[in-house]
């Protein structure tokens, strides 16, 4: 195994501060080293990567890394990478967002580009809170658990992330675990070669806001549970309905071959040309 | 019984970069590590038993432990025979 950490220091900027900002426990680091991996494995150089990120916790991924990174305003990551998709096509544009950055406040711009099918590739890093701003509720902390701001329980459902990328029209929606590593490099991949929007929702345990305030001793808590409730889409399908509480189903949601938006506006300039 | 793929590696970890999580510490199915409290770090303390399954490796989420097969350096040259450790 001794590959595995080297070949992510390889992709590290090494002149920023580490170890990173991250708290201790914190799965964005490991979501940093599956992108890195699975960038090597499909033998993309550094430079055709574009790698934008949103604010929060999940920005900071952004900042560590060696591609061509932006650190957009807070939600409008995925505009910055529209912008950079159309006018380079065949960059592979990275987007990563955290949960309120991608749904909350940047939820308007996230359904319209899973509606163009644009070629992007979108990680949203699920933690249930917005982390760096002090624990407040998101759109995606699940119903009757504790926040800052919510201190007798989440009253309102959460955001089903896949549901809604599916609903909105996007061409591949998958969800991981930063504890399942192979299945989330496997998933990364497939995303970073997929035409069109593609969605890896990757559940990550924020031990500093949200474990604390819901009963997780320690950051390995957290993983236990993702652990424990994790379980892939096929045997999911196959529970039970009366059993799923608490199950969280992992895999490919959809996997559909449209055109991306990049490849029509190509097609259309081809026969405007033509004249 | 000996599992023979037992003692096969060498575990590093650098001590500015881990934070003390405690994730390889409590996934090694192995046992082979356990955080030095006074240093702040995991440390490999039963070195011996790992079986090379790579678990600390691809979840350290600060990037701090590496496995590599005993004889070997991280470049991939031959080991120095006075190794020692971490």
């Amino acid at each position: 195994m001794a590959e595995v950490t080297q070949l992510i220091h390889e992709y590290l900027r090494h002149d920023k501060k580490f170890p990173h900002v991250l708290c201790p426990g914190c799965g964005h680091g490991i979501l940093l080293g599956s992108l890195i991996r699975s960038v090597h494995a499909l033998g993309i150089p550094k430079d055709d990567v574009a790698l934008v990120a949103g604010i929060g916790c999940s920005g900071r991924v952004a900042v560590y890394v060696d591609f061509n990174t932006v650190h957009a305003v807070h939600g409008r990551a995925l505009t910055v990478a529209t912008g950079i998709k159309m006018a380079k096509p065949d960059m592979h544009v990275i987007v990563v967002q955290g949960d309120g950055d991608a749904l909350s406040i940047g939820g308007n711009h996230f359904i319209h580009a899973a509606r163009r099918n644009i070629g992007l590739t979108v990680l949203v890093l699920n933690n249930f809170i917005y982390g760096m701003t002090g624990g407040q509720c998101s759109s995606a902390t699940p119903l009757g658990c504790w926040s800052t701001t919510t201190p007798y329980g989440q009253m309102e459902k959460s955001f089903d992330f896949v549901e809604m990328t599916r609903a909105a029209g996007a061409n591949f929606v998958s969800r991981g675990t930063v504890f399942h590593v192979k299945t989330l490099d496997k998933l990364v991949r497939q995303a970073l070669v997929h035409p069109g929007f593609s969605l890896v929702e990757v559940l990550t345990p924020c031990h500093t806001q949200f474990g604390r305030k819901n009963k997780f001793k320690s950051p390995v808590d957290m993983y236990q549970w993702l652990k424990k409730a994790a379980m892939p889409l096929e045997a999911y399908e196959k529970l039970d309905p009366d059993k799923r509480a608490g199950r969280i189903p992992i895999g490919v949601f959809v996997d559909n071959h449209e055109p991306a938006l990049e490849t029509r506006y190509a097609a259309m300039r081809a026969k405007l040309a033509k004249g | 019984m000996t599992n023979p793929k037992k003692g096969q590696t060498r575990i590093t970890i650098y001590p500015d970069w881990c934070k003390a999580c405690g994730l390889c510490v409590a996934f090694c199915p192995a046992k082979v590590l356990e955080i030095d409290v006074a240093a702040g770090c995991a440390r490999a303390v039963r070195e011996q038993e790992c079986v090379n399954c790579g678990f600390c490796e691809l979840h350290c989420p600060d990037f701090a432990i590496v496995v590599t097969p005993r004889g070997k350096t991280r470049n991939g040259g031959t080991q120095p025979p006075q190794e020692n450790g971490n």
